[in-house]
């Protein structure tokens, strides 16, 4: 018999039956939102409690207002966002889940706070009201996103009916050249394979990048398979892991932790566990990557220049080219650096991390801002750490926004929009149209060259600033 | 949950590839509650009205009769990728689409679709252009979608069958939802959690420190 994968070992160990091909999991832990709300009027419309309330976690973080949170849910000026606020505070309270709510100390965004609260382990399988969830990954689970009416599913049952992916490995391999980070790589893979590449597939990110990669790093990765169609990423874990992990507040303490580590340390893919399929990115040949177009496989190095439609292969990809141009506003042949750009936005569960913010502030503290520049932290802990290492007054001494944790302009649900139209860089992981605005022009980068990108006012290699 | 077996009605052929959920309900509309009066406007909202909800664009085919009553839409590759939101599917069915038929779809849209009825069929690349040129030279005309024979008829007559996931198809034709699917493992469920624990206590929720 051939070895398991990381993959199949996890799910393997999960399935409570099968029936016509369909394979009914058990979920150890559900993450929900103030989205979520369809999902609690199920379980009220049948009249059921959450079987399993202690693994369930809801966090404020769609709809969290990121200027001031002076003022409490009540400040919140918006009805209809204080709405969800309110609602929220009430799901999870009348069916007992914990609720990392408006007032926690610990509130940020649903794939940022778990991690730090230990709360993402390796082994287990984990699904979240959003299709990010995938970043829980990068702990050696099996995370995914699923929607209202699966997260109800899950929350009445503990268990959800899934098909089984096949498992895809990438491989990137090498050192990260200077100035090239986890986002240009996630990007460079997606640019690469196309962002079809993961349809139906369990993603295992390896390679010796990755392992020596940060967890930091590991989620960022993790967190953008979902834009490489798959259905979910993950990564083996290992001491990186387990450094990471150790005290934090919801991980297995004493015998257990040792028990758990001993468990995990089995779980790595087996030397000769057959994947569906394998790829090799060198990331060697990376330079930092930014999204030109609507979608995130139209990535250029920032040393490239705008596309011409009648390059494409074919009719399809012509018109796609060339209707992305057009929503863009861009003319082909211009160089990537020659784009002007009106707002930058550093957040997000790609990229809210307190690496991320430290990259940023490096950056930013070459200059100062000539757009309006936003810094979102993705937790309130991340924002704690960061002015106790005074990189909130880096940014705010160089005219950057330093703002209150949230999901912010990466969905724009909160009320935080783009004004119609406007051209932003921002960190986040979709720059489908009209994502962050109506109309507005999303240029996906890492923090260091959104940063870069805000002192300059275009689009700029970070590596050549001074 | 309403049940799908079998549906004659009027297609539009939208020829774009990669539809996002985004464009499907714009992330604003995401507050609002099934049942909202203005989801019905919510599909492609913002090629269909301005800002303030008043009609532009009366060239976007969407806006146009007869797609206005469209109940069954052929797009192309990679319809509803993006966002996890279910609220694409409520302004959907809100605009009366009942089916779609597509060369390739986002995961997590196409078990929304069929956890709130609706019918994702998956066609060849080919299929879906034969279809949606036939759609073109005739305005207004109707294709089957059988969900029960697995076939789709164009409007020559010409059959299409596709495939769908057994289980998935069940439901969507008895028009049960997976809820009262998994209860009837609640058993399973229970001692399948007792053993996972037993063997694995460290993946059982600790009390935070
Ligand atoms: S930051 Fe963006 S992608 Fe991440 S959870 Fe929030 S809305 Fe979803």
């Amino acid at each position: 018999m051939p070895g398991k994968t990381l993959f199949d070992k996890i799910w393997d160990s999960h399935v409570v039956a099968e029936e016509e091909g369909e394979t009914l999991v058990y979920v150890d832990r559900l993450l929900v939102h103030e989205g979520s709300r369809h999902s609690f009027t199920m379980l009220r419309n049948i009249e059921m409690p959450p079987y399993r309330a202690e693994q369930v976690f809801g966090f404020a973080d769609h709809y969290m207002p990121t200027e001031t949170t002076e003022g409490g849910i009540p400040g919140v000026r918006d009805n209809k966002i204080r709405g969800m606020l309110e609602l929220m505070e009430k799901n999870t309270s009348e069916v007992g889940v914990r609720y990392f709510g408006f007032h926690d100390p610990d509130q940020g965004i649903l794939h940022v706070v778990p991690p730090e609260q230990g709360i993402s382990q390796p082994g287990i399988f984990l699904c979240g009201a959003d299709s990010h969830t995938s970043t829980h990954g990068a702990f050696g689970s099996i995370s995914f996103g699923v929607g209202a009416s699966e997260a109800g599913h899950i929350m009445a049952t503990q268990c959800l009916w899934q098909q089984r992916p096949s498992p895809l490995r990438i491989n990137i391999d090498g050192t990260l050249p200077f100035g090239v980070h986890a986002k240009d790589i996630i990007l460079g893979v997606i640019a690469k394979f196309g962002v079809g590449i993961g349809v139906g597939k369990a993603i295992e990110f390896a390679g010796s990048c990755i392992e020596r990669m940060s967890m930091e790093q590991r989620m960022t990765v993790c967190n953008m398979t979902i834009e490489a169609a798959g259905r979910m990423g993950m990564i083996a874990p290992d001491e990186t892991t387990y450094e990471y992990m150790e005290g934090r507040p919801y991980v297995p303490r004493g015998k257990l932790w040792k028990d758990a580590v001993e468990y995990w340390s089995s779980l790595p893919s087996d030397e000769d566990a057959v994947f569906a399929n394998e790829k090799t990115l060198e990331v060697e040949e990376l330079d930092p990557m930014v999204t030109w177009g609507t979608n995130p496989e139209m990535t250029l190095p920032i040393t490239g220049t705008i596309p011409f439609p009648e390059d494409a292969e074919n009719e399809d990809q012509r018109r796609e080219i060339q209707g992305a141009l057009d929503y863009m506003d861009l003319q082909p042949g211009m160089g990537m650096e020659e784009i002007e750009i009106e707002r930058v936005f550093i957040g997000s569960c790609t990229n809210s991390r307190i690496e991320d913010i430290r990259a940023a502030a490096e950056v930013a503290a070459k200059g100062t801002a000539k757009v309006e520049a936003w810094v979102v932290p993705g937790s309130k802990s991340i924002k704690r750490q960061a002015e106790a290492e005074g990189l909130d007054q880096i940014f705010t001494d160089s005219g950057f926004d330093w703002r209150e944790p949230g999901c912010s302009l990466c969905t724009a649900l909160n009320g935080d929009l783009l004004n119609d139209g406007q051209r932003c860089v921002s960190t986040s992981n979709r720059n489908f149209k009209g994502r962050q605005g109506p109309n507005g022009k999303t240029h996906l980068a890492s923090p260091a060259m959104a940063a870069a990108a805000a002192i300059t006012g275009k689009l700029t290699d970070v590596r050549t600033l001074e | 949950m309403k049940s799908f077996t079998k549906l004659t009605a009027i297609a539009c052929p939208f020829d774009e590839i990669n539809v996002d959920t985004n464009q499907l309900c714009p992330t604003r509309f995401n507050k609002l509650p099934i049942g909202d009066p203005y989801l019905k406007k919510v599909m492609f909202h913002d090629q269909r009205f301005t800002q303030d909800g008043k009609p532009r664009n009366t060239d976007f085919i969407f806006n146009r009769e007869p797609y206005k009553k469209a109940e069954i839409i052929v797009a192309d590759q990679n319809w509803g990728i993006g966002s996890s939101r279910e609220s694409a599917v409520y302004a959907m069915a809100s605009f009366g689409i009942k089916s779609v038929i597509a060369a390739s779809f986002g995961d997590i849209h196409y078990n929304n679709m069929t956890k709130n009825g609706l019918c994702p069929v998956q066609l060849s690349q080919e299929a879906c252009h034969e279809l949606r040129s036939m759609l073109l030279e005739n305005i207004g005309a109707k294709i089957t979608v059988d969900l029960e024979e697995l076939k789709v008829i164009a409007p020559d007559g010409t059959e299409y069958e596709f495939n769908m996931h057994p289980l998935k198809r069940r439901c969507l034709i008895q028009g049960l939802d997976d809820i009262s699917l998994t209860k009837q493992y609640m058993d399973a469920i229970k001692d399948f959690e007792a053993n996972h624990h037993k063997s694995k206590p460290f993946m059982t929720v600790q009390k935070p420190s």
